[in-house]
């Protein structure tokens, strides 16, 4: 095969392939999955304690 | 400490010297713009020349102020979102120690001139092979933990420093090939301008990986948590990372126009370059747009006001980036002082402001407070560094296009319609419009040593925090 087909047809992949993630990405089927975690960062840390006095 | 707790202390240790290589790096940045105006002001032809202390400034606000924030907020963010201990904590203090010694033999041997001239990438062979071991080890304590993680799912800001991590391994090694002749000095394996173009694929990734996708991890992490928000659109974020590392490598040669690199390799760095706006955008709309529901906090939180602001610089940065990779445009900017201004819209505008937010954030909480010392100290911070930031690059701006059209006017007869000094005479100005910017800059950063120094006061003992378990 020549060289620029072989070049033509690994963009074509590639541009599928992005083009399959964001099908993926926005497919109904993740939405439930993603907004639990969109909000990963916000449920992993207890509240901070000040203890108000220093360390001995 | 065991397994029930996180292993704070190695985030402690690189959050404390990402101050202290924050004013380090930015005070050599600020004798050296005071150097190009005053160019007598320090011994010349010694170790405190310009072409010496330049490379030092630029490793140390790189590499040991940007490096150690993203040391301790990759150490502290994997912890937190697989709810497990770092995975070996030797091989983590490995990493703190081996840093810093990198960092303290650059700063040796660069003033005394020991250089591979490679751009970012000026250290010689010995230090490059202690890079790599610690940067190996980095990438074991960090996939280690990832592999013990408690959850499923691999949090988006993971996955930034995951291909940071992996990337900047890569681009190391590759780069810094070299033959040894003596113990300070080897030569590049790569000849002429494949020895460029190697060299500005690590150069530009660099920007990519290290200043950008992995300080967008820390974004992705830190600013949902500061606004008390979700993520903005999390599927934006799954498209835009891989949007962002595929496009990323591939920009490169956008530095070598109209060099003797071939044309065909020119034009792609331009067109990748070009395509790297909407990934680029991507991040800086989902960072921004978190704050949705929650915009009011921007009026009363200093540290917030850092994070947006820093998302702004981003998204200027990111336009300007791939106006400036279009060749025509190019030919104007390249070489002269716009170049530094775009630098440190995205170094000092988005990088430094984003990791000062961070730490205000991080540090109470590593040392067991509630916040900051002195939270209008924080707004004083912010205020001082955003003019510092815009009084440098609209400085830089106008000096960079003034010196692009000075040095291209001709006379009718073909001859050049200004010496090469008339350009720098007319800069001097700017050059002093600058160094004022960057000393505001400088400033904020003893602000910040003062503020965490009377916050952590007394608390180095600190007791690390306690593993939460996954909901």
């Amino acid at each position: 095969m020549d060289i620029g087909t072989v070049r033509g047809l690994i963009t074509a992949a590639l541009f599928i392939a992005f083009l399959a993630l964001v099908f993926w990405a926005y497919s109904k089927r993740r939405k439930a999955d993603f907004d639990e975690l969109a909000r990963m960062p916000l449920e992993d840390d207890p509240p901070v304690k000040d203890s108000g006095s220093k360390t001995p | 400490m065991t397994a029930t707790h996180y292993n704070d202390k190695v985030v402690r240790q690189f959050a404390i010297m990402t101050v202290v290589w924050g004013i380090v790096g930015m005070l050599v940045g600020v004798l050296i713009a005071a150097q190009l105006l005053w160019p007598d002001l320090l011994p010349p032809y010694s170790f405190l020349s310009f072409a010496r202390l330049r490379p030092l400034h630029t490793n140390a606000v790189i590499f040991a102020f940007g490096g150690s924030a993203l040391f301790a907020t990759s150490y502290y963010i994997v912890q937190r979102t697989c709810h497990t201990r770092l995975f070996l904590d030797k091989l983590a203090a490995f990493t703190f120690w081996g840093w810093q010694a990198v960092i303290l033999l650059a700063a040796i041997t660069l003033p005394l001139g020991m250089t591979t001239s490679k751009e970012y990438a000026e250290l010689e062979w010995p230090i490059d092979i202690l890079i790599a071991v610690v940067w190996v080890a980095y990438a074991i304590v960090f996939f280690g933990t990832i592999a013990l993680r408690k959850v499923k799912h691999i949090y988006v800001a993971n996955w930034f420093f995951a291909a940071y991590i992996i990337t900047i391994a890569v681009l190391h090694i590759v780069n810094s090939l070299a033959i040894p002749v003596t113990l300070t000095k080897s030569y590049s394996v790569y000849p002429g301008v494949v020895d460029a173009m190697v060299q500005w694929w690590y150069g530009h990734n660099a920007v990519g990986f290290f200043l950008t996708a992995a300080f967008l991890g820390m974004m992705y992490y830190f600013v949902p948590k500061q606004a008390g928000r979700p993520v903005y659109s999390y599927r934006l974020s799954v498209v835009h990372f891989w949007a962002l590392i595929s496009t990323y490598m591939w920009a490169g040669p956008h530095h070598l126009h109209y060099t003797t690199l071939p044309d065909w390799a020119q034009s792609l760095g331009m067109v990748f370059s070009l395509i790297l706006l909407a990934p680029s955008w991507g991040g800086m709309i989902n960072g921004m747009m978190t704050l949705s529901g929650a915009w009011h906090k921007l009026r009363t939180d200093p540290i917030l006001k850092f994070m947006i602001v820093s998302l702004s610089f981003y998204g200027m940065s990111t336009f300007e980036g791939p106006m400036m990779s279009i060749k025509t445009v190019n030919s104007l900017s390249h070489y002269t002082d716009w170049t530094i201004g775009h630098v440190h819209s995205g170094a000092l505008g988005w990088v430094a402001m984003v990791s000062i937010g961070t730490m205000y954030a991080l540090i109470p909480k590593l040392y067991g407070r509630e916040q900051m010392y002195s939270v209008k100290l924080i707004d004083v911070h912010f205020w001082t560094t955003t003019v510092g930031v815009v009084l440098y690059i609209t400085s830089m701006w106008i000096a960079g296009v003034m010196q692009g059209l000075m040095w291209r006017a001709t006379n009718a007869d073909g001859t050049l319609t200004y010496a090469f000094i008339e350009s720098i005479k007319s800069t001097y100005p700017y050059y002093a419009v600058r160094l004022a910017g960057g000393t505001l800059v400088f400033a904020g950063m003893l602000l910040m040593a003062w503020n965490v120094w009377k916050t952590i006061a007394g608390r180095t003992t600190t007791a690390d925090s306690p593993v939460v378990q996954p909901a």
